[in-house]
């Protein structure tokens, strides 16, 4: 266990409604919601750990896995989607060499999710990487945007 | 703390003449997402960089988004006793010559101003006003945005913030609030349209020993801004609506509840409470009254279905988001079992200036059922994208053409998405309905959130269905059986006519399947997510067709029914394409014509993209 989820789990908590807010610090803190922490707030507030575990399956935020070191967040709301978003998918993943379903390079570099929508629809069709927005996307643009950040990470 | 209006007025107006004195140049930068996400920080950087390079005092406040996505960064420069100047599309390397010119050379460059943010035309620079995109909005909603510093609550209060929370507070009674709200004619404005002046009635009028109120700020369509915008823009307009609400049904506790993706919109939430508290504008006895209210910040983990009603409540309280049947209604039984008044983020920004202008002035505006204004997130295949607000009843081909601008690069208009995944597709013949709630649900779409994506002649219509479907059926809590398999076998059926394996009976299956899904679901996910079915079979069944008879894509969007093909004619063989072929499908020698082999090509679109001569064909 990591010191943040220590910190985490030492802060005061008033009932189940906690749930949720508890969950979202712990994955701040570790990036994922790890097996350890789920049993941790389980304990917490009280409640069978099957519980945390239905209630953190049902929210698309919560991830049971690590992320990879550098996070890609591809916009697939309506506006990106009419300006070409599915072409920048299949852009991005076949440059990371993504398939079946899994999200994250098997090197652990690359996190690759798909959002609901940034709200950024006039620059659409959007990326953001590590945090920040990449508006007006080519499959091209996205696929050399990757590539360079994958090429520096193996200079 | 105070206990009247006019000291805290007169207190806001000290405030802002001490950090913002009058005889000093203000420069605005739009720092929204939008803002953000166009270079805005760079932007403010290279502003900082050059202003004390220069040693012109001057003070840079960040404001949030004017509506004018299409044209951000903004930067607007105000000097003392002068109009206030917008610079459209700034870039760092802009940054340097306008403060020069405008700053030191007192020469307001025409050739880079936008417009005058005011009522006059300036050195022949056009007033915004007289902008085709601005000419015809009516800005209530949005009154604030783009105007003050929506970190500064002293800025809210001079323009005229919290002023509607006193009024209610001391000179009307909780149920003169519903009843100016019920004469308003206001609906709410997350998508279903119920009259909230009777929604807050049943509220108070229901017995409970708490009584909650629920800012709905779950933004879960994609393709809508709208109240992330407001929340960044202007987080204490809603926060009074919200304080206005409680005092009507006698609410003592209040959630906002706003989606993770939003983290600016949360950020600046949270400083609205934090300086709302300091002034005794939230929490015990506020303003010196018997009325006391706090307020809650709970952060959506990323689930759809949490836009409705019980569905949120049962998040708040730590659940699965799964929506309940109803009754009892959230006004009996809501959050924790107690009566709760749940309201979207615009229709609570509203309430203010109905409060203190009055319900006549509110309801001059609209039609006869569907009164005020409306703000649209315009986006998609639209020139001038952004976030605007106009009377509702204006014809949809006055948002799209005038306001919006047409659609770009000539191409022709095919369809105007509204509502979301619960809304519809309305075709170009229906162009000049009106945009109100009953006009859109006759045309089989919704009013929905104020999402308005614009599609033209390159978009498919089963590709949009399906699209649509993907969404609600992954959405889909899985709670009630129509909508849990409805929406997955008819995602099926879709998929499979987009692959072109659709099969003579499949639009009849599709329509009897949306007419189960529509009667069967338990909450309003399931009961419009067959919309976007619906409407594009009654508007677009040519296109159906064409993708299950003749196996052939119209739009040149499904993967499956297209081919790229180079064009020996103009093909110049300079190798580009074969470069930049992600699967190595293309093949050619320099100088010579390239091919592409179809049993390779993803048909990423890579290579027509980057073709300098327009040589790859798409058939």
């Amino acid at each position: 266990m990591n010191d943040k989820l220590r910190e985490v789990l030492q802060a005061p908590v008033t009932g189940k409604g906690d749930l949720i807010p508890l969950l979202q610090k712990a994955q701040e803190a570790e990036g994922y919601v790890s097996e350890e922490a789920i049993y941790a707030i389980a304990e917490k507030l009280r409640i069978p750990a099957s519980e945390v575990f239905g209630v953190l399956s049902f929210y698309a935020q919560f991830r049971l896995r690590p992320m990879g070191k550098h996070n890609v967040k591809i916009c697939r709301g309506t506006a990106c989607h009419v300006r070409g978003s599915p072409l920048i998918v299949t852009a991005v993943e076949s440059e990371l060499k993504l398939g079946g379903g899994e999200d994250t390079t098997s090197d652990g570099l690359f996190t690759v999710e798909k959002i609901a929508c940034f709200g950024a629809c006039s620059l659409a069709p959007v990326m953001v990487v590590n945090g920040r927005t990449y508006g007006n996307l080519s499959p091209d643009k996205a696929r050399r945007l990757i590539r360079k950040i994958a090429e520096e990470e193996h200079v | 703390m105070y206990s009247d209006y006019a000291s805290l007025r007169a207190w806001a107006e000290g405030e802002v003449q001490r950090t913002r004195p009058p005889d000093r140049t203000r420069i605005l930068i739009g720092l929204g997402t939008c803002g953000i996400a166009a270079g805005g920080l760079d932007v403010l950087t290279a502003l900082r960089e050059k202003l004390a390079d220069m040693r012109v005092p001057a003070e840079i406040v960040p404001v949030g988004c004017i509506g004018m996505c299409f044209e951000e960064p903004l930067v607007d420069i105000v000097r003392p006793g002068e109009p206030r100047i917008c610079y459209a599309k700034v870039t760092p390397k802009s940054v340097p010559t306008i403060l020069e010119e405008h700053l030191l050379h007192n020469n307001v460059r025409k050739d880079l101003a936008f417009a005058v943010i005011g009522d006059e035309p300036y050195d022949g620079i056009p007033s915004w006003k007289q902008l085709p995109f601005f000419a015809t909005q009516r800005r209530t909603v949005l009154r604030n945005c783009g105007f003050i510093d929506p970190e500064s609550v002293a800025e809210y209060i001079v323009h005229d913030g919290y002023a509607a929370l006193a009024k209610a507070l001391f000179e009307m009674t909780p149920e003169s609030v519903i009843e100016e709200v019920k004469r308003s004619g206001l609906r709410g404005r997350g998508g279903a349209g119920f009259p909230t002046g009777m929604k807050w009635e049943f509220c108070r009028k229901s017995p409970g020993d708490h009584k909650y109120i629920i800012c709905n700020a779950d933004e879960g369509d994609p393709g809508a801004f709208m109240n992330r915008s407001v929340l960044e823009g202007d987080p204490h307009s809603v926060l009074e609506g919200l304080l206005i609400a409680a005092y009507a049904i006698g609410a003592d506790h209040g959630y906002i509840y706003c989606r993770a993706e939003y983290p600016l919109a949360i950020v600046r939430l949270r400083k609205a409470l934090e300086q709302a508290r300091a002034l005794g504008l939230l929490g015990e006895h506020i303003f010196g009254t018997d009325f006391s209210f706090d307020v809650t910040i709970k952060e959506g983990a990323g689930a759809f279905v949490c836009g409705e009603e019980t569905a949120l409540m049962a998040s708040i309280e730590g659940k699965r988001g799964m929506p309940r049947p109803r009754p009892p209604f959230p006004a009996q039984k809501g959050l924790w079992g107690q009566p709760t008044n749940i309201n979207n983020v615009e229709t609570l920004n509203n309430i203010p200036p109905i409060i203190l202008n009055g319900a006549d002035w509110f309801a001059a505006v609209g039609t006869e059922k569907s009164k005020g204004t409306k703000t649209f997130a315009l986006t998609g295949k639209i020139a001038n994208s952004g976030l605007i607000e106009v009377p509702l009843g204006m014809p949809l081909r006055e948002i799209i053409f005038e306001i919006g601008g047409g659609i770009p690069k000539g191409k022709k208009f095919k369809a105007a998405q509204t509502g979301g995944p619960s809304g519809g597709c309305i075709p170009s013949s229906m162009l000049d309905i009106p945009v109100d709630y009953e006009s859109l649900t006759a045309a089989g779409s919704i009013m929905g959130s104020g999402g308005l994506v614009v599609m033209d002649e390159d978009n498919c219509m089963v590709d949009v269905a399906r699209f649509f479907l993907s969404f609600t059926q992954s959405e889909s809590c899985g709670k009630c059986i129509p909508c849990r398999l409805g929406t997955k076998r008819m995602l099926e059926i879709l998929e499979r006519i987009t692959r072109g394996e659709g099969q003579e009976g499949d639009i009849e299956l599709l329509l009897e399947l949306c007419e189960t899904v529509k009667l069967g679901s338990l909450c309003g996910l399931g009961q419009t997510a067959p919309n976007p079915v619906l409407t594009t079979i009654r508007y677009f069944r040519d296109e159906y067709e064409a993708h299950i008879k003749e196996h052939r894509c119209p739009a040149k969007v499904c993967k499956a029914l297209i081919t790229y093909r180079i064009s020996e004619e103009k093909c110049t063989g300079c190798t580009l394409c074969a470069r930049n072929c992600p699967v190595g499908a293309i093949s050619g020698e320099r100088k010579k014509v390239h091919v592409i082999d179809p049993a390779v090509c993803t048909r990423c679109d890579t290579c027509r993209q980057v073709c300098n001569f327009d040589a790859v064909l798409v058939e």
